[in-house]
């Protein structure tokens, strides 16, 4: 359950490097139930890394990730228990179908009833009728919406999302935009980042800025997109 | 069922049911298995080297490679689309993912060498009405061993650009000390020599298990972590 403040997810003074170069640094971040914080940033201003360090898939150099007020780390697998990751690459097995693919991953979750947990997640995506289909036979689009049902399998408390409509359709991605505020609304807190903010700028309660693995800006969604959007590239220009 | 055992069982029997549907791993391992096997044979000098001498060496080398082949397989399919973070995201301990991997890997190996075992007999007329238990006994004993070690290693080698070419140039040099053991225990049971001459070679592939099963299933959480 979230702490009784309503915290799901706090980054303190996270840094991440590669070698000699800083791809975050010094990044503090909280996200709460309901929140929808997108970050946006040009292409290699650690956007991805940024997510893959609060999904507990890569270390941080310094700092720390809080899920829950429980610290993030490969020795505590609990606390990776209330995310949903939906990455740039589908996380499927090609020789598994959907259906056994999301029971798969319903399973390692420890749910009672996997299958059934697998199909509603499939249903929630409108792919129940493919369930039966491998991740071959889909499109990108198809794969997009799969890998969401693979990441909502286990009702996460937060989902964390890398460029989630890339290779929507207009419905598909506005499909997708529908099923993220139907679940912001039930509460789930949920990170997205992405370097095409108008996609998802309708969504935000949350707005931040990254640029050269630094945090330019963080607030409140204020106003129209086009009028964030001067102020975006100036910050990013700088 | 202990929470960590099911998490395990689950991981094998999805690699289990892939395998079983796509049949690579263990179609391209027998398939080599049998090449190697076919290439023994054939370079052998029968004047100057009889079957007997040559058949402990050739059937060791031939089961290292397959397992080689099939493990190597049993990585690839974790890199495509990314499915090796879909595990590593959910709250599974490195350990059961690790004894997962392990006991797939295991069921792969194990399949090409049932396959590989009768090729042996027949390309190398060698009878093993007598020796078989004892060849079955030091096969698992070897195989777990460097499995476990295959196993790590492939966790490791799957995130670099050459993961193919990694596996191998990590794993045998690791690979040494149990088929050394297992050569010289195959070729005493096909001699029907005392099974106190092989003790030590046994105690050898024993020891080798619980020392890099263990180092590998502690070792396995900090490999797979970027």
């Amino acid at each position: 359950m979230p702490s009784s403040d309503g915290g799901i997810l706090a980054a303190v003074s996270l840094e991440r490097s590669f070698g000699h170069v800083r791809v975050l640094r010094g990044i503090d971040l909280e996200v709460r139930r309901g929140d929808v914080l997108v970050v946006v940033g040009p292409n290699g201003a650690g956007k991805t890394t940024l997510l893959r360090v609060l999904a507990g898939l890569a270390r941080p150099s310094a700092g720390e990730v809080r899920v829950l007020g429980r610290k993030l780390e490969r020795t505590a697998p609990e606390a990776r228990r209330p995310i949903g990751f939906v990455s740039h690459q589908s996380l499927l097995y090609d020789d598994l179908t959907l259906a056994e693919n999301v029971a798969l991953a319903a399973r390692l979750y420890g749910m009672a009833r996997p299958r059934a947990a697998a199909m509603h997640a499939l249903q929630s995506v409108e792919l129940a009728e493919r369930a039966h289909q491998r991740p071959r036979e889909l499109s990108r689009g198809l794969l997009q919406r799969a890998a969401v049902a693979r990441a909502l399998v286990h009702d996460p408390l937060l989902l964390l999302l890398d460029e989630p409509f890339t290779g929507l359709d207009v419905p598909a991605a506005e499909r997708l935009r529908e099923l993220l505020l139907e679940r912001q609304r039930r509460g789930l807190g949920l990170l997205l980042v992405t370097h095409h903010l108008e996609e998802a700028w309708d969504l935000a309660t949350r707005v931040a800025v990254l640029s050269g693995g630094r945090w330019l800006l963080e607030e409140g969604r204020v106003g129209p997109l086009v009028e964030f959007l001067p102020r975006y590239r100036a910050l990013v220009n700088a | 069922m202990p929470e960590w055992m099911r998490l395990a069982l689950v991981i094998a029997a999805k690699d289990v049911r892939a395998e079983l549907r796509s049949k690579t791993a263990l179609l391209s391992a027998t398939v080599f298995a049998s090449l190697v096997l076919v290439i023994f044979n054939l370079a052998r000098e029968p004047t100057a080297l009889s079957a007997t001498a040559l058949a402990p060496s050739a059937l060791w080398v031939t089961f290292a490679f397959a397992a080689m082949v099939a493990m190597n397989r049993s990585f690839t399919v974790e890199r495509e689309h990314g499915a090796l973070d879909g595990l590593l995201l959910a709250p599974v301990p490195s350990s059961a993912l690790f004894a997962g991997k392990l006991l797939a890997n295991l069921a792969f190996v194990a399949a090409v060498e049932a396959v590989a075992l009768p090729l042996f007999v027949l390309f190398f007329n060698v009878d093993l009405s007598r020796a078989l238990p004892g060849i079955i006994g030091t096969a698992a004993l070897a195989t777990i061993g460097f499995v476990a070690v295959g196993t790590i290693f492939g966790a490791m080698a799957v995130r670099t650009r050459f993961a193919e070419l990694m596996l191998p140039v990590l794993l045998l040099p690791f690979m040494v000390p149990p088929l050394i053991g297992a050569v010289q225990v195959t070729s005493r049971l096909l001699a029907a020599r005392p099974l106190s001459e092989m003790m030590g070679w046994l105690r050898l592939l024993a020891v080798y298990d619980v020392v890099f099963v263990t180092l590998a299933a502690l070792a396995f959480a900090f490999v797979v972590e970027e």
